[in-house]
C-alpha cells in the first residue's frame, strides 16, 4: 500500500503551496485548494480502511504493517529514527476520524471564516494540522511520534493564536504551547529512558516478541522503581498533557480563543485524544509489564472525569461548557483503558472490553463533539455572543442548528440509539467490570454530563425569548456550514451500530459486541433524569437556577472558578519561576558575574593606578628606593 | 564583497563536494587535502592545512554568514569601505582557524579574528558600545592568554618537536601536565564558547555590535571555542577529559538552563538572543563533554544549528531596529501585520530555537540529548535530563518575545507605517532560512559525514 504516502504528502504540499504563495491566492482559491486537498486524502482514508478490513486476517487477527519506512537520522549505532507509515487497526480507524472531521471543518469554515483577514493563512495552518496529526498517528515508532506530536503543538499554538492582535488570543496560545511543552519533556525524557534499555523506539519490535527486550529495563530500579516503570509513567504524563488531564488540563479552556472550528477539530476531536491513542498504541507494555502505571491512568481519567463535568456545570461561556465537557470525555476514555486487565476478552469476564470501548468512544466522540462544536459556532456566529445570557430562544431562527444540536447532545448524554449511548455503555460496564466503585463513579459522571449539556441546550435554544436588538435577528448558517452539521449528525445517529468490536480489539482478533443490558438501563435512568432536571431548570426562564445557585454558593463559586487550579498555577509561574528564579538569575549574571568582571577590570585600573607614581622619573626617589633596598639586603644577609 | 562573498559559498560548497567525493572514493586518512609548510623552525611551528568532515561543515557555515552579513550590511554608515575591510580580516580569521591543523597557527588566526571585533564593535556598534568593545576584547584576550599557556604546555611536554595537531595526538602527555593544560586550553577555547561563569562579554558584545558583526560573531565566533576543545583540548589529552568532564559538565549544564532562564527576563531582543546563545553554546560544550561519538556528533549539529539560527535573529533584530529605532520589546507591539515577512521570518528562527522538528535545532538536540544518555551514570543522566529541561525554558522566552512585538495590538502608531523587507534583506533572509530547513529536514547526511570524521576523536578517547 504505497500509495498510503499520499495521505501525508497531499497535506503538506497544500501547506506549503498556500503558506508560500500567501496573499497571492485569492481567499476562495486557498480554500479550495485546503478542502479539495483534504477530500482527496479523505477519499484515499476511507479506500485504505477499506482496503485493510477487506484483506484476510492472519490466524483470526488483523495484521498490522509497515506500509513505509526510511530512515531519517541515526542516533549511535543500534537507535535510528524512522520516518514511516504503520497500519494496523487503530491507526487505520484514526485515519478515517482525522480525515472526516478534517473535511467537514474545512467545508465549514469556507462559511464560517469568509470574510476574515488571513483566511489563506488559515487554511495553510490546517493543511499543516492535518499533515501533522496524520503524521502523529500513522507513526511507526515512537520517535516519529514524538516529532508529530510537537508539530500538531506547533499547529494548535498558531491556530490558537489566530486572531494575533486580541491579547487574549496571544496569551492563550502561549499557555497551550507552554503546557503542553512542559509535559512534553517528561514525554522526551520517557522515550530517553526506554530506548536506551530497549534500543529501539519501533513500535514492531517493541510488542512482538517474548518481552525479553524489556528485563535489562525492568532489571535496573531507580528510587524504587524500575526503569520502565519510570518510562511508561512519563511517557503517560505526556500524553495527559496533549490530552489535558488533571493537573495540566488548564490549556484547553482557554484555547476557545481560537476560531471555533479550530476547536473542534483540534481541541476536540483530534488533537486531544492523542494522549489516548498513545496509551492506546503502547497498551501492550502498560499491560504487560507496568499494570500500576495503567492502574494509575484509570485513576488519573476517572478524577478528571468527573471534576471537569463539575466545572461544565456552572460555565457561561458555551465554548467552554464544551471544552471542559471535552475533558470529561476524554477521562471516561482513559478510565476505559485503565479497567482493562487483559488483551483478551472472555464474556463474564471484561478485561479486554475497556480498550475497545476507549477507541469506540474515541471514534463517536470524535463526530459528536465536534458536531457540537460547529453548532456553537454557528450560533455564536448568529448572536455575535459566546455567553449563554445572550442566547434563548434560537430554536425558531435556526432550525438545522437546533435539530443537529440535540442529536449530539442526546449521543453524549447517553440515549439510545444514538452513538454516544453504545460506546459509552461498553465503558460503563468495562468500570463495572474493574470494580464497582469505579463503575458507580462513572456511572454519576455520565448523569452529570447530561445535566450541564441540556442545561447548555435549553439555555441556548429555549430559556427566555431572544431578544431582537439594533435590528438584527439571528439566522441560519449558509450551506457550507449546515452540510458540515448534517453530515457529522448523520454520523453521530448511525455511528452506534458499527459492530466496532469487529474491527478494533486490544489483541486485533474480532469479536461481537454485546451489551449490558443491566447496565444500560441504569445508565439512561441516570441520563433522562438529568435531562429532566436540566428540563426543569432551564427550559423556561425563572428564578430556579439563581435560587439554587445562593444556596450553595460555597460550591457554585468553587466550580465557576474553575477549583482555582488557574491561581495556582498562576501563583507558580509569576510569582514563584518568573520573579523568584528568573528575575534573580538576570539580576546575578548583571551584577555578580558581570560584577567581578568587572571589579577585575578596576582593580586593574586601580592598581596601576597607585603603582604608577613608583616610575615618576623623579631622581631623589629613586635614589631613595635604592638605598633602601641596598640597606635591606645588607640586613638580610647580615642577620639571617 | 558581495562577489568575493558569493564566490566563498561557490568555494566552499566545492571543497564540500569534492571533500565527501574523495571519502566516498576511499580515502581514510583522518584530514584530507594536506599540505604543510614550515613557518617558524625554532619552535616547529607550521601553516599546516587540512580538513575533515567537521571543518568542511563548518566553513559552508562561516562562508554562508559571511555572505549573508554582507546582504544585510548593504547601507552601512559611515565608512564603508574600513567596515568592509575590517569584516574581511575578521572573516580571515575565521576561515584560517577551520583550515589549520597546527595549533600555533589556529591560535594565530584566533587572534587575527579578535582585533577586526574590537574597531567593528567600538566604531560601528550602538549604545555602550566602548564599554562592550573594550570588554569583550579583554575578556577575550585573557582567555587566549590562558589558551596560549595551554598550547605551548601541550607542545613542550608532548616533547617539543611538533605543533601539529595530527602529529602530537599520537604522543602520550604525561598525566600530571594533563590536568594541567587540559583546564588551561579548555576553558580558553570555552571562554569563546561562552563557557558559564564566563559568558558575560556575549550578552553586552553582541547587543553593541552592528548587525554583521553580531551575526558573524555568534554564528561563527562562538564555534571556535567548540571547534577548538574538541580539536586540541580532547583530542590531545582524552585521558584528563575523562577525568575532568564532570566539573565542566556541571558548568555547562548550569550554563544551559541559566542561559535560558536569565533570558526570559530581558527585554532588548539582542540581550534575549544573547542569552539564549549562551544557552545554546552551552549546549555544544555539554555535547562535547560526554564524550560519545553521538553526543559530539549533536553538538556540531548544534554549532551549525545555532550558527545559522542566532544569525538570523540577529540579522531580522537589526532589520527591525533600523526601522523602528528600537530594540525593547515593551515599547513595540503588533508588528506582524506592518511587516509580515520579517515577522514569519522571526516566528520561524524562534521555532528554530525552541527545537521545532523540521528545522535545524530539533535534530541537533535530540542527538545531543540521545548521545549524552549512551553514559551509564547517574550523574550524567541527571545532567542530561536538566539540559533537557531548557527545551521548556526555550519555549518560555521564545513565545514571550514573539507574543510581546509580533503579536497583539500596535503600541506605537508611528511604527504603523514602517516598510518591509527589501529584495537584499529578503535575499540573506531565506539563505539563512534554507539552511535551517535544510539541516532540520534532512540531517542524514549531514549527521552521517560528521559522525564518520569524529570516528577519530572516539579513536583517541578509547587508546
Amino acid at each position: 500500500m504505497e500509495y498510503t504516502i499520499l495521505i501525508l504528502l497531499l497535506p503538506l504540499l497544500s501547506f506549503l503551496a498556500i503558506g508560500l504563495l500567501g496573499t497571492k491566492l485569492k481567499p476562495c482559491t486557498a480554500g479550495l485548494v485546503g478542502t479539495i486537498t483534504l477530500g482527496a486524502v479523505t477519499v484515499l482514508s476511507y479506500f485504505t480502511a477499506f482496503k485493510y478490513f477487506t484483506a484476510p486476517k492472519v490466524d483470526g487477527a488483523w495484521e498490522a504493517f509497515p506500509a513505509y519506512d526510511v530512515t531519517w537520522l541515526n542516533l549511535g549505532e543500534k537507535l535510528h529514527i524512522d520516518l514511516g507509515i504503520l497500519l494496523d487497526p487503530i491507526s487505520v480507524m484514526m485515519l478515517v476520524v482525522i480525515s472526516t472531521v478534517s473535511l467537514m471543518v474545512h467545508i465549514y469554515s469556507m462559511g464560517y471564516m469568509k470574510g476574515e483577514r488571513g483566511f489563506q493563512r488559515y487554511y495553510s495552518f490546517l493543511s499543516l494540522f492535518s499533515f501533522s496529526m496524520l503524521g502523529l498517528v500513522l507513526a511507526t515508532n515512537i520517535f516519529q511520534m514524538y516529532i508529530f506530536w510537537e508539530l500538531v503543538g506547533v499547529s494548535s499554538y498558531l491556530l490558537i493564536g489566530f486572531y494575533y492582535t486580541k491579547p487574549s488570543a496571544v496569551l492563550a496560545s502561549k499557555k497551550a504551547f507552554i503546557v503542553t511543552r512542559f509535559a512534553d519533556f517528561f514525554f522526551l525524557v520517557g522515550i530517553l529512558v526506554l530506548s536506551y534499555f530497549t534500543q529501539t523506539f519501533n513500535f514492531t519490535e517493541l510488542m512482538s516478541g517474548d518481552g525479553s527486550i524489556f528485563s535489562s529495563a525492568i532489571g535496573a530500579s531507580f528510587m524504587g522503581a524500575s526503569a520502565l516503570v519510570w518510562a511508561m509513567a512519563l511517557i503517560f504524563i505526556g500524553g495527559a498533557g496533549k490530552s489535558a488531564m488533571f493537573p495540566l488540563h488548564i490549556w484547553l479552556p482557554d484555547a476557545m480563543e481560537g476560531p471555533t472550528p479550530v476547536s473542534a477539530l483540534i481541541h476536540a476531536a483530534t488533537m486531544v485524544v492523542a494522549g489516548v491513542y498513545l496509551v492506546a498504541r503502547l497498551f501492550p507494555i502498560y499491560l504487560g509489564y507496568t499494570p500500576e502505571v495503567l492502574a494509575g491512568i484509570g485513576y488519573v481519567g476517572a478524577f478528571t472525569a468527573m471534576f471537569s463535568a463539575i466545572i461544565a456545570i456552572t460555565q457561561t461561556d458555551i465554548k467552554r461548557v464544551l471544552a471542559f465537557s471535552t475533558i470529561s470525555q476524554i477521562g471516561f476514555m482513559m478510565v476505559a483503558l485503565g479497567v482493562s486487565t487483559s488483551m483478551h476478552l472472555n464474556h463474564g469476564d471484561h478485561g479486554g472490553l475497556g480498550y475497545m470501548a476507549s477507541m469506540f468512544h474515541l471514534f463517536t466522540h470524535a463526530m459528536f463533539k465536534a458536531l457540537l462544536f460547529l453548532c456553537a459556532g454557528s450560533v455564536i456566529h448568529a448572536v455575535h455572543s459566546n455567553y449563554m445570557q445572550d442566547m434563548g430562544g434560537l430554536r425558531k431562527y435556526m432550525p438545522i442548528t437546533h435539530i443537529t444540536f440535540l442529536i449530539a447532545c442526546l449521543a453524549i448524554a447517553g440515549i439510545p440509539p444514538f452513538s454516544g449511548f453504545v460506546s459509552k455503555d461498553e465503558i460503563l460496564t468495562a468500570a463495572y467490570g474493574f470494580s464497582t466503585g469505579m463503575g458507580v463513579w462513572m456511572t454519576i459522571t455520565a448523569g452529570l454530563t447530561a445535566f450541564y449539556m441540556f442545561r447548555l441546550y435549553y439555555s441556548i435554544f429555549w430559556g427566555k425569548e431572544y431578544k431582537v436588538t439594533n435590528g438584527h435577528t439571528p439566522h441560519e448558517s449558509g450551506r457550507w456550514m449546515t452540510f458540515a452539521l448534517i453530515f457529522l449528525a448523520a454520523i453521530t445517529v448511525v455511528g452506534g451500530f458499527i459492530p466496532f468490536g469487529k474491527f478494533v480489539t486490544a489483541d486485533c482478533v474480532p469479536y461481537d459486541i454485546k451489551l449490558d443490558w443491566t447496565i444500560a438501563a441504569i445508565s439512561v435512568a441516570v441520563a433522562v433524569v438529568a435531562i429532566l432536571l436540566a428540563r426543569k431548570l432551564y427550559k423556561k426562564e425563572n428564578e430556579k437556577p439563581t435560587e439554587l445557585a445562593t444556596k450553595i454558593s460555597g460550591a457554585y463559586k468553587l466550580s465557576y472558578n474553575k477549583f482555582y487550579i488557574d491561581e495556582v498555577y498562576m501563583f507558580i509561574t509569576k510569582k514563584i519561576i518568573f520573579n523568584g528564579i528568573s528575575r534573580p538569575f538576570a539580576w546575578f549574571d548583571r551584577h555578580i558575574i558581570d560584577g567581578a568582571i568587572n571589579g577585575s577590570a578596576s582593580l586593574t585600573a586601580w592598581t596601576s593606578e597607585k603603582i604608577k607614581s613608583f616610575q615618576s622619573g623623579s631622581l631623589q626617589w629613586y635614589a631613595w628606593v635604592f638605598l633602601a633596598g641596598v640597606l635591606l639586603i645588607t640586613i638580610l644577609a647580615i642577620f639571617v | 564583497m558581495v562577489a568575493g562573498s558569493v564566490a566563498l559559498v561557490v568555494a566552499s560548497a566545492y571543497l564540500t563536494v569534492s571533500y565527501l567525493a574523495q571519502r566516498s572514493a576511499g580515502a581514510a586518512d583522518p584530514m584530507l587535502f594536506t599540505s604543510n609548510w614550515m613557518w617558524y623552525k625554532p619552535l616547529n611551528i607550521a601553516f599546516s592545512l587540512g580538513v575533515d568532515g567537521v571543518s568542511v561543515a563548518m566553513i559552508c557555515l562561516s562562508a554562508i554568514i559571511v555572505m549573508t552579513g554582507t546582504f544585510t550590511s548593504w547601507k552601512i554608515e559611515p565608512l564603508t569601505r574600513e567596515f568592509f575591510m575590517w569584516f574581511c580580516l575578521l572573516s580571515t580569521g575565521v576561515f584560517g582557524f577551520f583550515i589549520t591543523t597546527d595549533m600555533f597557527t589556529m591560535f594565530m588566526f584566533y587572534e587575527v579574528a579578535l582585533i577586526p571585533m574590537y574597531l567593528l564593535i567600538g566604531i560601528w556598534g550602538s549604545g555602550k558600545k566602548e564599554y562592550s568593545a573594550m570588554k569583550l576584547t579583554l575578556m577575550l584576550m585573557g582567555a587566549s592568554a590562558i589558551l596560549l599557556v595551554g598550547i605551548l604546555g601541550i607542545y613542550f611536554s608532548a616533547g617539543a618537536t611538533t605543533m601539529n595537531v595530527l602529529e602530537l595526538v599520537n604522543i602520550y602527555i604525561p598525566m600530571e601536565s594533563q590536568y594541567l593544560f587540559f583546564v588551561l586550553s579548555f576553558v580558553g577555547f570555552g571562554v569563546l564558547g561562552a563557557l558559564f561563569p564566563f559568558h558575560t562579554w556575549s550578552p553586552d558584545g553582541h547587543a553593541a555590535a552592528p548587525t554583521a558583526v553580531s551575526m558573524l560573531h555568534a554564528g561563527v565566533l562562538m564555534k571556535l571555542g567548540g571547534y577548538g576543545c574538541f580539536r586540541v583540548s580532547i583530542y590531545l589529552m582524552p585521558e584528563a577529559a575523562k577525568e575532568l568532564a564532570p566539573i565542566f559538565l556541571v558548568l555547562t549544564a548550569i550554563g544551559v538552563v541559566y542561559g535560558g532562564l536569565a533570558a526570559i527576563h530581558q527585554r532588548d531582543l539582542k540581550y534575549i538572543n544573547a542569552y539564549s546563545s549562551v544557552s545554546h553554546c552551552n549546549l555544544v560544550l555539554f555535547a562535547i563533554l560526554m564524550l560519545t561519538q553521538t553526543a559530539m556528533t549533536g553538538a556540531v549539529l548544534q554549532m551549525l544549528s545555532h550558527g545559522l539560527m542566532t544569525a538570523l535573529f540577529f540579522a531580522l533584530i537589526g532589520m527591525i531596529y533600523g526601522r523602528t529605532g528600537t530594540r525593547m520589546i515593551t515599547e513595540m507591539g503588533g508588528l506582524m501585520r506592518v511587516i509580515p515577512f520579517l515577522g514569519v521570518a522571526f516566528v520561524i528562527a524562534g521555532l528554530a530555537s525552541l527545537g521545532l522538528p523540521g528545522l535545524s535545532g530539533f535534530a541537533a538536540e535530540m542527538t545531543i540529548f540521545f548521545g549524552a544518555f549512551e553514559n551509564a551514570d547517574v550523574f550524567r543522566r541527571v545532567l542530561t535530563v536538566a539540559a533537557v529541561s531548557s527545551i521548556v525554558v526555550t519555549a518560555v522566552y521564545i513565545l514571550r518575545m514573539v507574543g510581546k512585538f509580533l503579536y497583539g495590538p500596535m503600541q506605537n502608531q508611528k511604527h504603523a507605517s514602517i516598510t518591509d523587507a527589501v529584495w537584499f534583506e529578503r535575499l540573506a533572509v531565506i539563505v539563512l532560512i534554507a539552511g535551517i530547513v535544510y539541516i532540520g529536514s534532512f540531517p542524514f547526511g549531514l549527521s552521517e559525514m560528521l559522525n564518520d570524521s569524529l570516528g577519530n576523536v572516539i579513536a583517541a578517547l578509547q587508546r
